[in-house]
């Protein structure tokens, strides 16, 4: 597998993270040393092997739909990085 | 005169509950040696010290009362940054959280809280708990109190470096892939990574969801123990977390440990690993076994495909649970942007540092289409085989006992330039995590140049009862653990 250019910005725009030029090229180098290190799974016959997710068997949690306080609206805002009283501020989002 | 900075948990506990010392006492002399060590060693991010000297007079009036009645009420914990304290700065050691604030307590919070424990502050680690040398935290690297040009470990550097450092007395940290265990190896200190699903994850922040753990970082196993006891049970808000009754871990420890069946597996002590690791964790099973264990030698033949499986998974998980920082609802937001996509990849792009972007590049890698049946199932076939051949090795034995890490802690710096290096660091210790499995790290000696070293005990999942009397028994057999690092911090 060879990492190139292309495949990098390709993956970082689809995990929506800018790179400039130097971290580009530091991570054509670092990704690809990893990737091609992880190609000795390939070592391995995992046919007809099944994927494994979870050592535990975990199905989902259903419970009974309670009604509980929710946090205080001013609490959760504190945090943001831009609000008004009662909301976040993000750009347009629908044009 | 007691040496309350050398005493342990349960030895501190036991002595404000007779009336011997207060929490009070016990968190100023504590905050003092704080002020005085951690400008050299850096292990925390956050001291809670106005909050916690109130909270240790509150909680004083109700030891004396007798309304706290727990073996450590009255001790102060220090917390690694990824566990959320409400209204105490929680920032993984990232940029991007900038002050950060939690509006609620992780579950471990709330138990630690109900015993009457006194939270210090909130410790570094590597950002996003991403790296083994603590080094890509965003406040700076830890040092190791052992010899400063050295490294803590990772990613609860701060955890174990403060325990070491007697800068706190115990601590909480968090172990996706030897994170708890290896920093505690480097750093001289008992470190515990619990079985999937023993302790809630709610309140952590999420690096790998299906990997990680919160466990203790002491001074001893049996302050490891009173702090399982605590922290440990089922919690509706984490659906991971095991809906089964647990022993009383403290009470189970002083159990024989004659007959005991252990496996040594021989490729952990083939090549890559230095010689008096090797030596030490040999003199450490032999120690086991003239207490009374049988040792044997056992094959772990998937060691190498331990770090690549471990990488894929971790992170795959971690480019999904990390899209959530994106500069809208809380943390920091990038300068200049143009709309809303643009919001998002300036924030990420000026918030997460190089190790973070890169394991979200990999991750989205792994998961991308035309890879994901190449890497990522493909590793979760390979975790499928290595659980398989540990439950194979567990029937016939009780536990598994290896180094913690093939060497003892790098210099400052050295890891940096060699990115797969720091990687394999995690070889020996990632296997539980893959598997689900209970790993404790033990220090049983020093290598050539005074640096400790950790011998790792695994156990079958939900196995902590025998792991835990294991490195019990080794304890009372040894002294490594009570040596503090000597000398002027420098």
């Amino acid at each position: 597998m060879r990492i190139n250019k292309e495949l990098v910005e390709y993956v970082a725009e689809l995990s929506r993270i800018k790179l400039d030029e130097s971290t580009t090229e530091k991570m054509i180098k670092e990704l690809g040393a990893v990737i091609e290190y992880m190609g000795i799974l390939n070592r391995l016959d995992t046919e007809g092997v099944e994927p494994m997710s979870h050592v535990f068997p975990i199905t989902n949690v259903m419970r009974e739909d309670i009604v509980i306080p929710s946090y205080d609206r001013e609490e959760i805002l504190g945090n943001a990085p831009a609000r008004t009283d009662e909301t976040l501020i993000v750009p347009i989002t629908i044009e | 005169m007691y040496d309350i900075l050398n005493m342990t948990a349960l030895q501190l506990g036991s002595a404000i509950k007779k009336g011997e010392i207060s929490s009070p006492e016990v968190v100023g002399m504590l905050f003092d040696a704080i002020e005085a060590k951690d400008k050299i060693i850096n292990a925390y991010i956050t001291l809670n010290r106005e909050a916690a000297t109130a909270r240790a007079q509150e909680v004083q009036k109700k030891i004396n009362s007798g309304e706290l009645t727990s073996p450590l009420a009255g001790v102060p914990v220090a917390v690694k940054d990824n566990i959320c304290t409400k209204g105490l700065k929680t920032s993984c050691a990232s940029k991007i959280l900038g002050d950060f604030t939690p509006p609620y307590n992780a579950t471990v919070i709330e138990r630690l809280e109900a015993a009457g424990v006194v939270i210090a502050g909130k410790l570094n680690m590597d950002e996003f708990a991403m790296g083994s040398t603590n080094e890509t935290s965003y406040y700076g690297p830890v040092k190791n109190p052992w010899n400063t040009s050295r490294v803590s470990g990772g990613s609860s550097g701060g955890a174990a470096a403060a325990v070491a450092a007697r800068e706190a007395v115990c601590a909480l940290g968090s172990d996706t892939g030897g994170s708890i265990r290896q920093p505690a190896s480097y750093c001289g200190v008992t470190g515990f990574k619990p079985t999937y699903g023993t302790v809630s994850r709610y309140g952590l922040i999420a690096y790998a969801s299906s990997l990680d753990q919160i466990g203790p970082v002491a001074r001893d196993v049996a302050d490891c123990a009173a702090i399982l006891n605590i922290i440990c049970g089922h919690d509706s808000a984490d659906s991971t977390s095991l809906d089964i009754t647990h022993p009383d871990y403290l009470a189970s420890l002083g159990g024989e440990v004659k007959g005991m069946k252990i496996g040594l597996p021989r490729e952990c002590f083939e090549a890559g690993l230095d010689d008096d690791v090797a030596e030490r964790v040999k003199a450490a099973a032999e120690a086991l076994h003239s207490a009374g264990a049988v040792v044997d030698e056992v094959s772990l033949p998937f060691l190498d495909y331990m770090v690549p499986t471990y990488y894929i998974i971790a992170c795959a998980e971690a480019s999904s649970n990390l899209s959530r920082f994106d500069g809208v609802k809380y943390g920091i937001r990038g300068r200049n942007y143009d709309g809303l996509t643009d919001l998002y990849n300036t924030t990420r792009s000026e918030g997460f540092g190089d190790e973070v972007k890169k394991r979200i590049l990999l991750g989205t890698f792994v998961l991308s289409s035309g890879y994901y049946d190449a890497y990522y199932r493909k590793a979760l076939q390979v975790k499928a085989i290595i659980k398989n051949h540990f439950d194979a090795i567990f029937e016939k034995y009780d536990l598994i006992i290896c180094p913690t890490s093939p060497r003892t802690a790098p210099r400052l710096g050295e890891s940096l330039s060699d990115p797969l290096k720091m990687y394999l660091s995690d070889i020996f210790t990632a296997s539980a995590n893959i598997a689900g499995l209970p790993g404790l790290s033990v220090p049983c000696g020093f290598d050539r140049e005074g640096l400790p070293v950790g011998m790792q005990i695994i156990g079958q999942r939900l196995d902590e009862v025998k792991v835990l009397r294991a490195g019990y028994a080794y304890q009372q057999l040894t002294s490594y653990h009570k040596t503090a690092p000597g000398g002027e911090l420098k």
